[in-house]
């Protein structure tokens, strides 16, 4: 097929010291669904950081839509434009109701005018089942309203690619079922992801590959069936049998 | 070459700033430089040694001695000098772990007595010197230290006063603090030397070093009571509970369990109350007082140095600025040091 | 015995008073000054009375605060946002600027400024100008001036109160209506006809326009120079209290750098900095009474000091003097304490 939207290349980053990503290369084709995972510290949230330079890297390449993130702020502004993100903390804005925070973007950056972006606003709340939070103040949602509102906020900006960096870890469990209902849908649309998780059930139901991570490298690459059924390296089977206990 | 290029030019917008930046610097730092140092009159001990058109530095270097001791008499300085090694002794305590913060707090207040009867000479068999002839860095560190050491165990009374569950306490120690604060620090001054000596009998005076003293420490003690209280804010309701339970009353408490904790919390706030009243002592001037910057003022009406203002005023900031920064460091360096611990 | 020690004070002090001759209460604000003041906001001469002297002086006071807080607010958010930019240069600068400004008595700035450069100026002959309409020189500083009738007063006010309500009203065309407002308001001005008089060089000094004493210009640029290196501190804490998730939420939403800092970071921001600017705020009120020290007639200076002097009341006027500064510290307390109030994020509290 054609060239992968997303290829990163023996990408290496360091935190003084520590090593966070120690020669990732990832390819990413359009429509793709994939769910990074691994034990904590391996480098996944680093990782989808890195691919809309949230974190610069200190060597090695990435390119989103064949633009390079290294040729300087005008190239991150492009790829970002184009790619959303979900954070584990929501990072919602606090002062601005739901629908600001909604068109806050799409006016500001895309240039859009107030009632389109409204319309549009409307349109992504529908599709995370929560029309009627619009004029609420996201303090005064659940936690799990509050990151359906930032899934939608990413979704107002059409993006081609989406990132979620561990989208249900700040949830309480009875919430949980309900964001990943929206990202399953999401997915089923044929939206290009990149998933930080720890929901296996997730990852079994949408993912077309899983990558497994381990201090900073990528240890296995596999669609969720063999993944689960049949992993090679011992490390990811110590990872499974840990995580698929409870 | 990189870094330049990064956090220098890295958009037509921030060249911009660069270039103008570094023009506004040149065209001032030069001829600052070249005044300040370059062309300026070091050495001599006449105003006619003054003639380059820089600035007049031997006008500072002979009025040294005068803007450190005032017009305390030449031949006593020594006690000034000998009583400064005693209290930086004292205060140095406080940096050395083996000595407790109790007892470096009453070595201080032991040396600040000790210190006030030497330089008065009173009940003594030196020469008595009058407070009048105080002066200079001198009068300026008394004052700061003076007032803060009155202030310091009001303070303390005040900020637990304004937690009290004892209404008529706490709204009289609330009313108290917010008096002062509210009020700027000139009309305390000036209410202590005006009214202060209303309330006395007749024929009673109080020296006016003293009045200025209690006036600076009123004012201090309130913001240090308001400093105090957030430290104490800061501890959590389990020590009260955990004293509580083992049965010690709410002085002891006090003593021994919370303020120990609070107030190490507070050392940098502490510390920026010092750095401000140390500032704030230039006010006694204008109740005709010769501080630091007062005998500096006083001396550039001298006929033979008139025309100085400059000079003198650069001087006078170069120390306090010296001063003032070393201590907001030392401040920020234990904020730092007592962050990384709690984590 | 705390009643036995005040009877006693109360004694000394009726005591004191009757022999100095002093006669208590506030009869002193009715009689003729005898003195005049040299800057003033409204009417005094000599043969006005002493309550009116304090007006002048609380008057000066409040202007010299007014205007110091303009400017410092302007500049410390300036300098404080300054810390953040990109630009290393710009950045190292103001930094050096709070640390340098905020380390020195404030009292040797406004020394320093009125000794050492207002009054060493050169007289009006040799007066440092700029473009004809402002003249700087040892008598102060000339600027040109606007008279206006009372209907042109109304008038102007009624604009910026208009021109308030239009920024502070939320809504998408603010500055195009801003505009506006200003627009209509200079034209009503002109037909109104306000009368620009420009300072002109007179012999050995100037006439018309309107002119700042030394005096004043020394004490406003040292109060906000000095209060700006304080608000950039605020600013800068501000801006760091604003949790990082905010700042990449905005930029991974490709939000421009302005609109990051504008609709996301600076409103968020701003929760932390009002409580301690209006603190500033009141510092710089009650440190304009350093006023005093180079004669500018604020009410420290004016009241107690000259009015002090001449009468010897000194219990009334510094009770005066300090329920003044009193009861500005409160009020402002009070208005931040509805204002804290209003703006607490919605849903933090059930």
């Amino acid at each position: 097929m054609s060239e992968p939207v997303i290829a990163v290349e023996r990408v290496h980053k360091w935190f003084g010291t520590h090593q966070a990503l120690d020669g990732v290369t990832l390819n990413v084709k359009s429509g793709e669904r994939i769910v990074v995972c691994g034990p904590s510290g391996s480098g996944k949230s680093t990782l989808v950081r890195c691919i809309n330079r949230l974190e610069s890297t200190d060597s090695g390449r990435i390119t989103v839509n064949q633009i390079d993130l290294a040729e300087g702020p005008l190239a991150v502004e492009q790829v970002r434009k184009t790619v959303g993100m979900v954070f584990q903390q929501f990072n919602l804005f606090p002062h601005l109701t739901v629908e600001e925070n909604l068109c806050l973007a799409p006016v500001r950056s895309l240039g859009l005018s107030e009632s389109v972006a409204k319309e549009r606003a409307k349109e992504y709340l529908e599709r995370v089942h929560i029309p009627e939070q619009a004029k609420k103040f996201p303090l005064q949602l659940s936690g799990g309203q509050q990151q359906r509102v930032a899934i939608a906020r990413a979704l107002c900006m059409e993006p081609a690619i989406m990132l979620f960096d561990e989208p249900t870890s700040a949830l309480d469990p009875e919430m949980i079922k309900e964001v990943l209902g929206v990202i399953a849908e999401l997915a089923d649309g044929g939206m290009t992801m990149v998933c930080v998780t720890h929901e296996m059930g997730l990852a079994r139901a949408m993912a077309d590959r899983i990558v497994f991570l381990d201090e900073g490298r990528v240890i296995e690459e596999a669609p969720p069936s063999e993944f689960f059924t049949a992993p090679k390296s011992d490390r990811t089977k110590q990872f499974l049998s840990r995580i698929l206990q409870h | 070459m990189q870094w330049t290029r990064q956090n220098l030019f890295s958009s037509w917008g921030n060249t911009l700033t660069t270039l103008l930046i570094l023009a506004g610097l040149l065209w001032a730092l030069v001829p600052l430089l070249d005044w300040l140092i370059v062309s300026a009159d070091w050495r001599g001990s006449k105003r006619v040694d003054c003639s380059s058109g820089g600035a007049c530095w031997v006008y500072v270097a002979e009025r040294f001695d005068q803007f450190l001791y005032g017009f305390y008499p030449e031949e006593e300085r020594w006690r000034v000098d000998l009583m400064a090694v005693v209290l930086l002794g004292s205060l140095s305590l406080f940096l050395w772990s083996r000595v407790s913060g109790r007892t470096a707090t009453a070595c201080v207040f032991l040396s600040l007595i000790i210190g006030w009867f030497t330089l008065t000479g009173g009940e003594s068999s030196l020469p008595p010197i009058e407070t009048r002839l105080w002066g200079g860095m001198m009068l300026t560190i008394v004052l700061t230290v003076g007032g803060l050491a009155l202030a310091f165990p009001v303070a303390i009374l005040l900020a637990l006063g304004r937690r009290s569950t004892i209404p008529v306490v706490k709204i009289f120690c609330t009313a108290f603090i917010e008096l002062w604060r509210g009020v700027p620090l000139i009309t305390v001054l000036f209410m202590a030397s005006v009214m202060l000596p209303l309330f006395l009998p007749d024929g009673a005076s109080v020296d006016k070093l003293l009045r200025a003293l209690i006036g600076v420490s009123l004012f201090a003690g309130a913001y240090l009571a308001e400093v105090i209280r957030g430290g104490l804010q800061a501890i959590p309701r389990g020590q009260y509970e955990a004293a509580a339970a083992l049965g010690l009353g709410y002085w002891r408490t006090m003593y021994y369990v919370i303020l120990p904790q609070a107030l190490r919390h507070v050392i940098p706030g502490l510390l920026n109350t010092v750095i401000a009243l140390f500032k704030d002592t230039t006010l006694v001037l204008i109740i005709g007082m010769f501080d630091f910057l007062g005998i500096i003022q006083a001396s550039l009406n001298d006929q033979e140095w008139l025309g100085l203002a400059a000079e003198g005023y650069v001087f006078a900031g170069i120390i306090y600025w010296a001063i003032c920064f070393s201590l907001s460091r030392m401040s920020k360096g234990i904020e730092l040091r007592s962050n990384t611990h709690r984590v | 015995m705390l009643i036995a020690g005040a009877v006693w004070l109360l004694g000394n002090i009726f005591d004191n008073l009757a022999d100095r001759g002093i006669a208590s209460g506030f009869g002193f604000l009715r009689s003729t000054a005898g003195f005049g003041i040299s800057t003033s906001l409204i009417e005094f001469s000599e043969a006005s009375s002493i309550g009116r002297a304090f007006w002048v002086g609380l008057l000066n006071t409040l202007l010299v605060s007014a205007i110091g807080i303009v400017l410092s607010t302007i500049l410390g958010f300036a300098i404080g946002i300054a810390r953040f930019s990109s630009n290393w240069l710009l950045a190292r600068l103001a930094v050096i600027y709070v640390e340098t400004i905020r380390n020195i008595p404030l009292l040797l700035q406004i020394f320093f400024w009125y000794f050492a450069v207002l009054r060493s100026l050169p007289g009006p002959r040799q007066s440092h100008e700029l473009g004809g309409l402002f003249f700087l020189n040892n008598r102060g500083f000339y600027t040109p001036s606007l008279s206006l009738d009372a209907g042109g007063v109304a008038i102007l006010f009624s604009v910026i109160l208009l021109a308030v309500l239009a920024i502070l009203k939320r809504g998408q065309k603010r500055v195009v209506k801003l505009c506006a407002f200003l627009a209509s308001g200079l034209f009503i001005f002109v037909a109104v006809g306000a009368e620009f008089s420009l300072p002109e060089l007179k012999g050995f000094n100037f006439s018309g326009g309107m002119v700042l004493s030394p005096e004043l210009v020394a004490l406003v640029i040292a109060l906000s120079t000095y209060t700006t290196a304080f608000i950039a501190e605020i600013v800068r804490a501000g801006i760091l209290s604003v949790p990082r998730g905010q700042i990449e939420a905005a930029s991974t939403l490709s939000l421009p750098y302005r609109d990051q800092m504008r609709f996301v970071v600076l409103p968020q921001a701003l929760r932390v900095i009002v409580p301690l600017l209006t603190n500033q705020y009141l510092n710089l009120t009650k440190n304009s009474s350093l006023a005093a020290a180079i004669a500018f007639p604020d009410l420290v200076s004016v009241f107690a000091g000259t009015v002090l002097n001449i009468t010897g009341q000194a219990i009334e006027i510094i009770g005066i003097t300090m329920a003044v500064y009193l009861t500005i510290s409160l009020s402002i307390a009070f208005a931040m304490n509805v204002f804290n109030r209003n703006t607490a994020l919605r849903g933090t509290s059930p």
